[in-house]
Order: C-alpha cells, then sequence, then structure tokens
C-alpha cells in the first residue's frame, strides 16, 4: 500500500510517508525517497494486537502493538486499504499451524552438521554433571523416558535414589498435571536441592502414600538437614480455595518433618492484567512524573516484579544458609515455580550468571520442564486467558539484580533484551511449543535452529565489560538486599521503551567499555609480539629472517571525539503549555540530517501542543536503526542477508 | 542569558525607563528577547500587590515572557523533608511506595527545573534569542535556572575547574543565602522560615544529566555529594554567609580556607573525576520524561543501602579505562 504515514508515538507532525509491505513472514514500511533507504520491519509473530482507529481526515490509522513494547502507529490514505491490511494482519499474527511460523522459513545459510552442533550447544546432562549427580543421592530416572508418566516433563529427570519408580508413579498420579516432584537444583556444597513439582490432588482430606514418600526421600537425600521446607509459590486465599476443586497444598501433619510455607505471587491473570496496564503508563503522552508514578504503582507490575525475587531469596536462603532442600510448587508447577526456581539457582550458582549458563538455566528450568511457550506466548492463535508475561517477569528479576550487582553477571542488558524479543520472534525452534514431548513430535531440531547458537556466535556484543570471574561480587551467593529495597526496583525503560530512543542516554556505557577493552587487549598482544620480535633481533643479528608484524585493525572508533556528530542530540519539547516559539524554517537545521539518519542517536520530537504552537523544529524525523550499531534487535548478520536485517524506525 | 530580579512594577505600574534602555540594549536590531519568569503567570500579578510584578508588554516590546512555575521555600522545603522521611521508612511496602514517592513532588520539582533550563538553554542555542531570567528575588529559582542552562550549553562548565567556577559565579557571587537556605536540612524539627533546598535540587539535576550522559560531565557522583555536604556543613568558608558583602564583613577570604583549593589537590581532584568523561563540545539535551528522571540514590539512600557493590562497579571501571 502506498503514501502510507509512520507516525511517531509522541508526535503525529513527524510523520514518514512510505510504502507499506505485506509478506509471509514480516509487515515492512519503506520510507520514501530518502537518500538512506529507511525501512521498519515487524515480524508477524511479534504482533500482539491491532487496533483500527476512527478514519481522520489524513486517512485510517492502524496501530499496531508488538510483544517487545513497540508500537507502531500507521495511516492508511483509504479505509478500504486499511481494512484489508488490518484484516490481513490479525490473520497473518495469529497462525494456526505451527508450519507457518518463521522459525520453519528461516534460512541462516548453514549446514546439516552446523544446525545439529547448534543444538548441541546446551548440554543438560551436562549440566547435572556439574552440579555433581549422579552422586549417591540423586540419579537419573529413565521412568519418564516415554512421557509416560507426564507429558509435559523431559524424558530425563532428577530423583533421590531412594525413590522407586513406584514411588514416583504414586506421586505422579497425586499431582496436578502428573507433575510429580522433581531435581532442578542441586548444591553440592550444601548437600540441599531445590526440587520442583505442581500441586497435591489433596483436596481437604486426601492423601497420598507414595506422594509422602517421596517428599521423604527428597529430606532424606539431604543427610545435614532434618526438615523439608514445602514452598507454595500462591498466595493462600488462591490454594485454599484450589481445596475445594480437589487439589491444595501439603497439610505439614500428614508429611512428616516439612516447614510449609506460603509466599504470594499472583496468578498469570493478575500479571496479564499489571503487564497491560504498565503498557497504558507508557503510552501517555507527555506524562506529569505524577501520572507515571501513579500509573505505575496501580499496576502492581514492580510489586510483583519483587514477589517473584523475594521468592527466590528465601529459597537461596534456605539452600545456602540452613543447608536445607527445598520443594516449591504453584499450582501446575510450570509457571511461578520455573520463575522462583531459576532466581534461586541464579543467586546460588555464580554459572548461571556466565552466559553460557543462563542459557543452560533457561534450558533447564523453562525448556524442559514444560513451560507452555506456546499458550504463554501466543505462538499460535489460542486462548487469551492463557496469556501471561511469565519469563518477561524472570528477565525483568535478572535485570534488577544485574542493576544491584554490576560485576556479577558475564552478559549486558543487550543479552536479556533480545532474548526476550526472540521468545516471541519464532525466528529460532527453542521457544515453540508446550513441551518437549511436543517439540519431538514436530522434529524441531531437524526443522529449525537454535538461538543459542546465534547468540553464541555473537556473544562479543553480549558481554559486561565490568565482569571478571575472579571478582568477589561474581563469586559465590549473591545477597541482594532484603529491607527496605523497595527503591532499589526501577522501572525497565530499556525494555518497555526500548524503542523511543529519545529517553535512554545517548552514549552506551556498556559498548564503549568493550570497546576500550578489546584495544586494551590488541595493544597488549601488540606488545607481546613486538616483544618477541626484539627478542628474536638481538639473538639473531646476523640473520636474515624478516619478521612479519601483524597489520592490527586501529581503525576502533569509539565514537567518542567532539567532531563525530553521533553525540548530536535534539532537544524535545520542553514547553508543554506554552506558544513559545514561531516556526523556523527547515534550512536552520543545524545538522547534517543524512548523517544522523543512520545513527541510532536521534530524540523522537515531543508532544505537539496546540495546533498553533509550533515545535521546535531541530528536531529531526524518525531515524534508520542501522544494525551494526549493535542496536535494539538481534539483526543477524546485518546487511548480508536481507533476510535477516531487522531496521526499526523509532 | 541575564539574570535579575522581579521588576517593581507594584500595583499601579510603575515604569522606569533605565530599565527599559538597558534591556533595549541588549537587544541587536530587530532581535527579540525571553523573560522566563519562574513564577506562575497568577503569582507574578499578585507580586504587584505587594510593589513587585512583571514586565509590561507595552513598556518591554522585544521582549517576550514565559511563565514557568518552579518551586521555592518553603513547599520546596517540605518536599524534601517529606522525601527523605519516606526514605527512612523502612515500613512502606512496595504497593505504596511509589505514591509516596510522588506524594513527596521531590521529582517533578526536578522535572520542572530541568525543564525550564532546557528552554532557556533552547532560546539561546536553537531560538538565538538573548534570555533574561528571573523569580521575585533572584536568589534561588532564578541561579538554578541559569546554572543549570550553562551544564547543559556550555561544555567547559562540564569540566571540574568550570563547574566550580561556575558555581562561584552563578550561585557564591550571585548572592544565593547559602546561610539561611542550608541551615538545619530534612530532619531538624525546627522548619525555619527561610531554608529551601534549592541548591541540592540544583545538584539533583546535574546528577540527572550525569545518568543521561555519562561521558559528559569531569566529575562524578561523588562531587555532587560532597557539594550537598558543603553547603549545610563545612571545614571550608566557601559557602559561609549569604552573599559577598557578607563575607567581606566578615572576612571570609583572611580567615577561612577555600573548598576549591582543597579540591583541587590532584590527590584530591582523582576521586572526583569521571573515568568516562572525554569533551564533548555539543549541547547536551536531556529527556525530562518521567521514565528519564530518577531518584538520586547516592544521595537519599546513602546511609541506607550499601553502596558496596556500585563502588565496586565504578573500580572496574576505572580500571578498564585506565589499563588503557
Amino acid at each position: 500500500v502506498e503514501n502510507v504515514q509512520l507516525l511517531d508515538r509522541l508526535s503525529s507532525r513527524k510523520a514518514a510517508v512510505g510504502t507499506l509491505y505485506l509478506t509471509a513472514t514480516h509487515v515492512m514500511f519503506v520510507e520514501n525517497g530518502s537518500e538512506t533507504r529507511k525501512e521498519t520491519w515487524v515480524l508477524h509473530s511479534q504482533i500482539s494486537s491491532i487496533e483500527k482507529q476512527a478514519t481522520t481526515a489524513t486517512g485510517c490509522p492502524l496501530l499496531i502493538r508488538c510483544k517487545n513494547f513497540q508500537v507502531i502507529q500507521l495511516v492508511i490514505p483509504q479505509e478500504r486499504d486499511c481494512h484489508d491490511v488490518y484484516i490481513s494482519l490479525i490473520r497473518l499474527a495469529r497462525p494456526v499451524k505451527y508450519e507457518e511460523l518463521y522459525c520453519f522459513s528461516f534460512n541462516p545459510k548453514l549446514d546439516k552438521e552446523e544446525r545439529e552442533q547448534g543444538w548441541k550447544l546446551v548440554d543438560l546432562n551436562e549440566e547435572y554433571n556439574r552440579m555433581g549427580i549422579p552422586n549417591n543421592c540423586w540419579q537419573l530416572s529413565d521412568v519418564n523416558r516415554d512421557y509416560g508418566v507426564c507429558d509435559s516433563y523431559p524424558t530425563e529427570v532428577y530423583v533421590p535414589k531412594s525413590a522407586t519408580a513406584h514411588i514416583i508413579v504414586g506421586s505422579s498420579k497425586f499431582r496436578s498435571r502428573r507433575r510429580f516432584p522433581a531435581l532442578s537444583y542441586y548444591c553440592k556444597d550444601k548437600n540441599a536441592s531445590i526440587c520442583r513439582s505442581s500441586q497435591p490432588l489433596s483436596g481437604f482430606s486426601a492423601r497420598c502414600l507414595e506422594d509422602e514418600q517421596m517428599l521423604q526421600a527428597i529430606r532424606k537425600a539431604n543427610p545435614g538437614s532434618d526438615f523439608l521446607y514445602v514452598v507454595d509459590t500462591r498466595p493462600k486465599l488462591n490454594a485454599m480455595a484450589n481445596r475445594a476443586a480437589g487439589k491444595g497444598y501439603e497439610n505439614e501433619d500428614n508429611y512428616s518433618n516439612i516447614k510449609f510455607q506460603f509466599i504470594g505471587i499472583e496468578n498469570i491473570h493478575v500479571m496479564r492484567n499489571s503487564l497491560q496496564k504498565m503498557l497504558e503508563v507508557c503510552e501517555l503522552k507527555s506524562p506529569s512524573m505524577s501520572d507515571f508514578l501513579w500509573g505505575l504503582e496501580n499496576s502492581g507490575w514492580l510489586k510483583h516484579i519483587k514477589a517473584i525475587m523475594d521468592a527466590g531469596i528465601f529459597i537461596a536462603k534456605a539452600v545456602a544458609e540452613e543447608g536445607v532442600s527445598v520443594l516449591v510448587h504453584c499450582s501446575d508447577g510450570w509457571d511461578r515455580t520455573a520463575q522462583v526456581c531459576s532466581v534461586a539457582s541464579l543467586l546460588l550458582d555464580p554459572y548461571y550468571r556466565t552466559m553460557k549458563g543462563f542459557m543452560v538455566l533457561i534450558e533447564k528450568d523453562w525448556v524442559s520442564f514444560g513451560h507452555k511457550f506456546n499458550h504463554r506466548y501466543g505462538n499460535l492463535d489460542g486462548d487469551p486467558k492463557e496469556i501471561s508475561p511469565v519469563i518477561d517477569q524472570f528477565i525483568e528479576c535478572v535485570w534488577q539484580l544485574m542493576e544491584q550487582f554490576p560485576c556479577a553477571f558475564e552478559f549486558n542488558e543487550r543479552f536479556l533484551i533480545h532474548i526476550q524479543h526472540h521468545i516471541y520472534s519464532c525466528q529460532f525452534g527453542n521457544f515453540l511449543c508446550n513441551s518437549q514431548k511436543e517439540r519431538q513430535e514436530l522434529k524441531i531440531q531437524e526443522r529449525t535452529y537454535s538461538l543459542w547458537a546465534h547468540m553464541w556466535k555473537n556473544r562479543a556484543d553480549y558481554l559486561n565489560p565490568l565482569y571478571r570471574s575472579d571478582h568477589s561480587q561474581t563469586q559465590g551467593t549473591l545477597h541482594p538486599q532484603m529491607a527496605p529495597c523497595n527503591f532499589l526496583y526501577k522501572f525497565w525503560s530499556g525494555m518497555y521503551n526500548h524503542f523511543e530512543k529519545g529517553l535512554h542516554p545517548r552514549q552506551s556505557v556498556t559498548d564503549y567499555l568493550m570497546a576500550v577493552k578489546e584495544e586494551t587487549q590488541q595493544l597488549e598482544e601488540e606488545l607481546e609480539v613486538l616483544g618477541e620480535r626484539l627478542a628474536n633481533l638481538q639473538k639473531s643479528q646476523l640473520n636474515d629472517n624478516k619478521v612479519k608484524s601483524k597489520q592490527q585493525d586501529r581503525s576502533k572508533q569509539f565514537g567518542l571525539s567532539t567532531s563525530n556528530k553521533n553525540l548530536a542530540n535534539t532537544p524535545q519539547e520542553y514547553s508543554h503549555d506554552l506558544k513559545s516559539f514561531p516556526s523556523r524554517s527547515p534550512s536552520q537545521e543545524d545538522e547534517d540530517s543524512a548523517l544522523i539518519l543512520t545513527q541510532d542517536n536521534l530524540k523522537s520530537s515531543d508532544p505537539d501542543l496546540s495546533a498553533n504552537s509550533d515545535q521546535e523544529s531541530g528536531v529531526e524525523d524518525l531515524s534508520c536503526r542501522s544494525p551494526s550499531g549493535g542496536g535494539c534487535l538481534p539483526s543477524e548478520d546485518s546487511g548480508k542477508d536481507s533476510d535477516e536485517a531487522v531496521f526499526l524506525a523509532v | 542569558m541575564l539574570r535579575s530580579s522581579q521588576p517593581l512594577t507594584g500595583p499601579n505600574r510603575k515604569r522606569c525607563r533605565e530599565d527599559e534602555t538597558l534591556l533595549g540594549m541588549v537587544l541587536d536590531e530587530g532581535e527579540r528577547g525571553f523573560i522566563i519568569d519562574t513564577r506562575s503567570a497568577q503569582a507574578a500579578k499578585q507580586a504587584r500587590m505587594t510593589g513587585g510584578g512583571t514586565e509590561p508588554k507595552s513598556s518591554y516590546p522585544h521582549w517576550r515572557r514565559l511563565h514557568r512555575a518552579l518551586e521555592r521555600g518553603r513547599p520546596l522545603q517540605e518536599s524534601f523533608i517529606k522525601l527523605v522521611e519516606a526514605c527512612n521508612d523502612a515500613s512502606i511496602t512496595m504497593d505504596r511506595w511509589l505514591s509516596r514517592l510522588e506524594s513527596c513532588r521531590w521529582l517533578s520539582h526536578v522535572k520542572a527545573a530541568l525543564s525550564t533550563a532546557c528552554l532557556a538553554a533552547q532560546c539561546l542555542d536553537r531560538e538565538e534569542a538573548s534570555v533574561l531570567v528571573h523569580g521575585a528575588e533572584g536568589t534561588d529559582t532564578t541561579l538554578l535556572v541559569t546554572a543549570l542552562a550553562q551544564v547543559i550549553l556550555d561544555p567547559s562548565c562540564r569540566t571540574l575547574v568550570g563547574f566550580q567556577g561556575l558555581l562561584e559565579r552563578e550561585w557564591i557571587e550571585a548572592g544565593h543565602p547559602f546561610h539561611v537556605r542550608c541551615a538545619r536540612s530534612a530532619y531538624s524539627h525546627a522548619r525555619l522560615k527561610q531554608e529551601a533546598p534549592l541548591f541540592l535540587l540544583f545538584l539533583d539535576c546535574v546528577w540527572q544529566l550525569s545518568r543521561q550522559f555519562p561521558f559528559s560531565l569531569e566529575f562524578g557522583e561523588r562531587l555532587l555529594l560532597t557539594l550537598f555536604d558543603n553547603a549545610y556543613a563545612s571545614a571550608y568558608g566557601t559557602f559561609l554567609c549569604s552573599n559577598e558583602k557578607e563575607r567581606c564583613l566578615c572576612k571570609v577570604k583572611e580567615s577561612t580556607h577555600s573548598l576549591w583549593a582543597w579540591l583541587n589537590q590532584p590527590e584530591e581532584k582523582e576521586k572526583y573525576l569521571n573515568p568516562l568523561y572525554t569533551h564533548n563540545a555539543l549541547v547536551i539535551w536531556p529527556s525530562v520524561e518521567p521514565q528519564s528522571i530518577q531518584l538520586w540514590h547516592g544521595l537519599f539512600f546513602r546511609w541506607i543501602r550499601s553502596s558496596q557493590y556500585l563502588d565496586e562497579a565504578w573500580a572496574e571501571i576505572q580500571q578498564v579505562v585506565g589499563g588503557n
């Protein structure tokens, strides 16, 4: 569709005009007649909702909201076209079959072996070995080898040695969705473990011998402790209500030597609404500080993040300080349980704070244990009530921890943002379906590629320059401040306002430090080479050998010199309620627009005041995001393969 | 950029030829100027009743007046006190924290101050027009705006030495009454009439700039905290008294040491430098969206939470950059 306008969220006057394209996998907007070809590409899988708004004089507005929080406002001149686009997008954004997803057509031009190797990068067996398992208390069980016991669990589960197949099967019958207690994390220093399950089908008074034996087995697998914590991550009221439906929670009287604990984390519906409200705050036009703070509080979002974090801290403390094992569950054991177990593991074990370790953590606690990616993140069109930002919350917990402990993580914020993006993008096969069983049936590993291999290849972009494996912060357990600590939880504008470049510091400290580190390393290597050369020369003065020196590439631009227009930023509208400045002619722009447009440093202009007031015309229009700017999106081989190049306008 | 106090127009709309001539001389032929009045239009009008007022358009035809109400005086001090109370209140749960923060209004004041300074800067840099800033007395919000605008506009004010110069010019010599403004701070029950944390507000705004432009200021948070401390209680005479006249009478220069002299010693100085600093010749325009303005943890939670991990991070940064 031609002559479509792409509006800036904050100012309806800064509109780019171009052509809208719909393909099988993307919707694209290509701006007309600029020297640099500015394109906006959005994957259909990323589209969360499409809103057709009332037709105005300029055309028919269409608002596209994405799962990665990008919001795109289009104005299509003809109502007919707008309707067609709307209907098409609705259909495209709601695939019915897996084969429609991008991962089945995405082609990074790797051969079969490379694809396989990519999938092998994360090996859970290796991970359990690293933990020290199997050992004399824990072993691998094949009881679920054909998914016969629990179809949402992996084929390989780790259980206490004293838990026989009979006990496991019996216990699974007493657990919601048959998700029996299984090992998530083993702390070999303390012999304490974190196990996970779903809620017991205890109703008001039902008992199950095998389930009780299962818990005993877990407790006994930790000889240093005479009791087991059972942590129910639901609010007490919800758990009690479940009893009326024949489910519920463990009665301390029936299970010997357990200490039961509720940690109230709200359910997926509450979280879905919470995110919704927070995003509404993000969409406010020129909010006051009050609007923002009230809106954020009303959404309850940070409160929920803190609840998840507190649960993780409780469990980490139980394991690390008390040396007590913990069994965690919620209702079905695939949402809050996953969040809480992975936060606890992250706090306990520095391995999970490395890049590889984090990938392993997600594979273990989320992918293998049957978190319902399809239902929660809408790979396919499904029940909207199943949608919930569960893994987003976990990812945010990690970011909050990174802010508190800047030296403790090997990876940076960009790593987290890209992972979140790809959970929704369906460009890779890792996060499809609802269980290992389903993925196996669809032969995911043979038909799609692994995200981890791709990210690993680009790991230089994801490193945290402040990380040193021998730093005190990176070793041992992390101890986040418990209280007072409300103020420690910040709004993550890097995620939720990711596409509004004007809000973020213009210069990335991370990128700068990484560049400095790289240059230092190169210089050191060069120094070494020169040193050797000197030694050689001194040794053999009569020798004619010429030592070829490496041509080091010294063209590293940190982009911080004052002559570099990268730094130029433009003022937003600072005078909301005033008709301050008369219009300026465009020729008064003092920055080189073409140059700015290729850099990711533009600040979008601000609220349009009344019809009469004129903007600061110094504000440039939308920029094209050069993927090499290391930017917001997992731009695959930028420019090399047009399939992957993802340009986004702000 | 000029600063002054309010014109004494009074209820009878007095005029002053000299004042009009002076302002006329500032402008070139055909040029236009802006007056940024840091009081609301309402408050400025009411000021006439007590002898003050605003510049009438007819008498100052080439000057356009803009009102930007900035909080000062008692309400600002209350805001500060409430904020400190909230930060110290361990009983606040997460579901009430943000509204409590909001009720202090401090962050709104930061946003307003930054916005107004940016407005002044825009006038100069974008409109290439002269600006006159004044409030009522010209000793509080006026200085906040002019000083902040210079940090935004002028790279030399962002160097350690340049910043000290800015403080000397725009706060100390300009006559901000430190003696009464920075008397008891937030914990005192005394609630002194003249007390108000304008200088702290300024430092907070500078901190916001350092966060948004981590490479552009030669100094770091530590300097700002040191300045905050010394404004209230100091071993040095730099922030004593309320204006140059008083300092002369008290013989401050003869009987005390200068804070700047101490800060600029090589072994002291390096503690205050920002390892990421590189000279940025351009204007730095901050975002004043609520998401961009954060509560200054380093100040308000200074004694409440450990800064160990952040200090370690800064040490790492120093190491990475220093090793180059």
